[in-house]
């Protein structure tokens, strides 16, 4: 209770790296398909599954996965703006884009959080 | 290899100071509604994450019927969509705790639970997503209804129908 302020600050700091970073791809590579928060959302289980790992083995203190999981990753990664853009990109008629966005999302989002609590907990 | 006549914005360029502060605010506000949430109601354990399950489906119904507003009904504004889409929504949502909990309920063996969590918040996402566009654009249909009726009513009088 007493380090939700300091979830919300990191939950922040994850919410402006999503934005930049999102910016960034649309501006290196535009697309129809979202690769923007694709990226966000394999590297941010990534790193939540290293945190969580290392929690369960390694006893990093739980205020530091609070605030790095809980807050960072959980502001970083996003799941609202998954499900729009799988709707958006079959109103616009590529609903091939859209399976492939969700599958791909999916596998390779698990593949990273399961290989990185993994390593984590080595 | 860019050709020499092209002019490109630099990146920088994109990021307002406005714009990036309206995101932190509701990233803030966001990630401790979730935090909030998760204390009040956790899962322990192997349990089913019902408050992450909870989150993500409302977070996706409101985000589908806000953008609706954003882009079809309300005026154009510069700081509601990375307030409350980017920033507030985006951070009260979580892919990744959706994946490390699909993957724990999986180390330990609960594989229908770990099935129903990816295939039931993928689907009731969905379905939010998509009930809250039919919502908005609902209200866009009633908005563009009305602001007819005024139209004629300013031309023709205010009875005229």
């Amino acid at each position: 209770m007493i380090i939700l302020p300091a979830v919300g600050a990191a939950a922040a700091v994850g919410a402006v790296a999503r934005y930049v970073l999102d910016q960034y791809v649309q501006y290196r590579s535009p697309g129809a398909f979202p690769r923007g928060t694709w990226l966000i959302n394999v590297t941010g289980s990534f790193l939540l599954g290293l945190l969580v790992g290392l929690g369960a083995r390694h006893a990093l203190p739980e205020q530091v996965v609070a605030i790095g999981g809980v807050g960072f990753c959980g502001g970083y990664t996003t799941f609202s703006t998954f499900s729009y853009e799988l709707v958006h990109l079959c109103d616009k008629g590529l609903v091939g884009k859209s399976l492939l966005y969700a599958v791909s999302s999916i596998a390779v989002g698990l593949a990273a959080a399961a290989s990185a609590f993994a390593i984590g907990s080595l | 290899m860019r050709s020499v006549t092209e002019v490109r914005e630099p990146f920088r360029a994109r990021l307002r100071g406005g714009v990036l502060a309206a995101v932190a605010l509701g990233g803030l506000l966001g990630g401790t509604a979730r935090y909030a949430l998760v204390l009040a109601f956790p899962a322990p354990g192997t349990a089913f994450p019902w408050t992450t399950f909870a989150v993500n489906v409302s977070g996706s119904f409101l985000l589908a019927l806000l953008l609706v507003h954003v882009c079809e009904i309300w005026p154009p504004t510069r700081y509601v969509r990375p307030f409350a889409a980017v920033g507030f929504l985006g951070a009260f949502t979580t892919f990744s705790t959706w994946m490390v909990d699909t993957d724990r309920l999986l180390g330990h063996g609960h594989y229908t639970a770990a099935a129903l969590n990816i295939f039931g918040s993928l689907f009731a996402g969905l379905a939010a997503a998509v009930l809250g566009l039919a919502v908005g654009r609902l209200t866009a249909a009633r908005h563009r209804r009305l602001d007819a009726r005024r139209g004629r009513a300013r031309r023709y009088g205010r009875w005229a129908r």
